[in-house]
């Protein structure tokens, strides 16, 4: 199949669907209700389910209870109707569900405003809601990416029986770019007879499937909370990306920046280098688990003098960076975060004068 | 008779961990009783809520998902929508379905979700230690109303059963009470009624059960039924609020 022009927030919605997801629950928000006005179109087409809920509190479990009986379902929102699903996320992964939450990051905190922001970076991969429980989450930096994240979160999520958390900002949501949906990354649900509460006739067994988050006894809290950590630490195992840019030079200063601003930085480094300053750049796709060992590796780097994390935040993501830097190079953060994207020669001048 | 007493298939041998007098058992054994005669236990989901239930999955031989606090109306919808085949019911109490749940329960009733809600309505807080509900009484004492209800800070009791019956979709709506033997026939009648419904695709269901929480009203089993039949039962009216068209 060729390339086709398509929003972002469509393009999310489309790839669910060609991933095997027939399953859609949500509550409108800005900047992303084209995936629910476009879902609302295009489930009943292909047999799926669509359901506006009745808040992102409602939604959150329901897509707990449809997860929990076994069928691939996702949901996306923007940052404050993220907050209200918070609290069925962190039951979700206590329970060990699989489930796709898209995250459109506007503006924070509070109502904040409507335009693209990173403000979420520490809701997504600290933990929104309570508990000892992390999400897989992907920043993508394109339509396409976009488009491959979502087909890709479905089976990690079953693999690990976790949620999977897809963090882009508003200008991923409303950009038009030409995108495909790549036939491989279709794939069949994996076998969940072994956990799911589905119907004991559905399995053909006569063996009660519970799924809870509730262990009262101390010792088996401690033994679920270590078995959901050992899936945690699988995961920095397995499922580390990241895109190395102008690395295989002797750059005087590293950036590390994820999902729409990095982008600009990418573009920054290009022009940067026309000037005879080489920048080197690592862009995490995945912010959990986060690329810990290249970011380290890259401060080794003897032309290497200072590390900048660039971001739409107010520099959230700096403590990742730092503890990946061990203290060897001064780690500085620029960023805005009022919905104004840096553009690249703003970029260019802090790393000029940073260097 | 030579009637024997005998455990339902979907109910299990586990011993209950409710207090002596409760009357959550009794209405356990009686869906469990009706999931049996429909012969629906392997087709089959509940839900437990957050409150003296959380512990319910023990009980059954069927499968079961345990909701946050308020919100397994959310959760039935999310599986009959993708699940419409199986049969699924909320079991809530009235902290968890008619405070923090109140808005997961209206709009679940009001999209007529077609799954049964058992609500049981025993006036106040159990598992927190006696708290008060919205369904508590006018000068009711409990643990947060100290001094009893007051009615001009905290408004009045809510009916549900009357509030839910009040929307104009189709639903089966219905309060019964288990505190006599009569009253346990009628109950199981309206607990089977509500899963025929279910199964017939027909519409959503919610029988109210008025109950008895003897250990934080602070009386005997005994006095608890007394005082549920001199001041709940003339509140909380018994009866079919609504059947489907
Ligand atoms: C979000 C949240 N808030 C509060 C609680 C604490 N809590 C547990 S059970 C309960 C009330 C249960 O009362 P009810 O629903 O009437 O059920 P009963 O115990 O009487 O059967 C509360 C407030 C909780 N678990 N979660
Ligand atoms: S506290 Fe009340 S509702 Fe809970 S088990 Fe005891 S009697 Fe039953």
């Amino acid at each position: 199949m060729g390339k086709i022009l398509m929003k972002g927030n469509e393009a999310i919605g489309e790839a669910a669907i060609r991933a095997g997801c027939l399953n859609y629950f949500a509550y409108p928000i800005t900047p992303q209700s084209e995936v629910a006005e476009y879902l609302a179109r295009r489930m009943p087409e292909v047999n799926g389910v669509f359901l506006q809920g009745e808040s992102e509190v409602a939604v959150g479990y329901m897509i707990f209870g449809a997860s929990a009986c076994g069928e691939r379902v996702f949901t996306t929102s923007s940052s404050p109707g993220v907050s209200l699903m918070s609290e069925a996320i962190s039951y979700i992964a206590g329970a060990q569900c699989p489930a796709v939450f898209v995250n459109i990051i506007r503006g924070g905190p509070g109502l904040g405003g409507i335009l693209p922001s990173q403000a979420d970076y520490f809701q997504a991969t600290k933990g929104g809601g309570h508990g000892d429980y992390r999400l897989l989450v992907m920043a993508p930096a394109s339509v396409q990416e976009a488009v491959e994240m979502v087909m890709k979160a479905f089976p990690l999520a079953e693999k690990y029986r976790n949620p999977v958390m897809i963090l882009g900002d508003g200008l991923i949501g409303q950009m038009m770019e030409p995108v495909e949906f790549p036939e491989d990354l279709r794939t069949e649900p994996s076998n969940k007879d072994e956990w799911a509460t589905n119907g004991m006739s559905t399995r053909g067994d006569d063996k009660q499937n519970l799924v809870k988050s509730l262990y009262l006894d101390p010792t088996a809290l401690n033994d679920h909370n270590l078995l959901l950590k050992s899936k945690y630490d699988q995961m920095k195992k397995e499922e580390v990306l990241y895109e190395p840019v102008n690395m295989d030079t002797d750059y005087k200063a590293l950036i590390v920046s994820y999902g729409t601003m990095s982008r600009v930085c990418k573009s920054a480094v290009a022009m940067l280098k026309e000037e005879g300053i080489e920048v080197g750049m690592i862009r995490p796709q995945t912010l959990f688990p986060f690329p810990e060992k290249a970011i380290a590796d890259a401060a080794e780097k003897s032309s290497c003098k200072i590390i900048l994390s660039i971001e739409m935040s107010m520099g959230q993501m700096v403590e990742d960076v730092e503890r990946c830097v061990k203290g060897k190079l001064p780690v500085s953060w620029y960023g805005k975060c009022g919905g104004d994207v840096p553009s690249p020669e703003e970029i260019m001048d802090v790393v000029k004068e940073r260097i | 008779m030579g009637k024997t007493f005998k455990r339902p298939e979907a109910l299990s041998e586990n011993h209950t961990h409710y207090c002596p007098g409760c009357t959550h058992g009794v209405i356990h054994r009686l869906i469990a009783e009706v999931i049996d005669e429909l012969g629906i236990r392997k087709n089959t989901v509940g839900i437990a809520p957050v409150g003296c239930a959380v512990l319910a999955y023990n009980y059954f031989t069927f499968d079961f998902q345990e909701a946050a606090h308020g919100r397994a109306p959310a959760m039935a919808t999310g599986i009959k929508r993708v699940r419409p085949d199986l049969n699924v019911f909320t079991y809530q109490g009235d902290g968890d379905l008619a405070s923090i749940g109140m808005g997961e329960i209206i709009h679940a009733a009001n999209r007529g979700e077609k799954f049964t809600s058992i609500f049981v309505n025993n006036a106040v807080y159990g598992m927190t230690g006696g708290q008060m509900a919205p369904t508590t009484m006018p000068d009711q004492k409990t643990t947060t109303s100290p001094y009893g209800r007051d009615i001009g800070q905290t408004g009045m009791p809510i009916k549900v059963a009357n509030l839910l019956a009040a929307l104009q979709t189709d639903a089966y709506i219905t309060r019964q009470t288990v505190i006599r033997p009569k009253d346990i026939n009628k109950t199981k009648k309206a607990i089977k009624q509500a899963f025929t419904y279910q199964l017939e695709g027909r519409c959503f269901s919610m029988v109210e059960v008025v109950s008895t929480c003897p250990t934080n009203w602070g009386m005997t089993p005994v006095e608890a039924i007394k005082w549920t039949e001199d001041n709940l039962l003339p509140y909380y009216e018994l009866g079919d609020y609504k059947t489907p068209q």
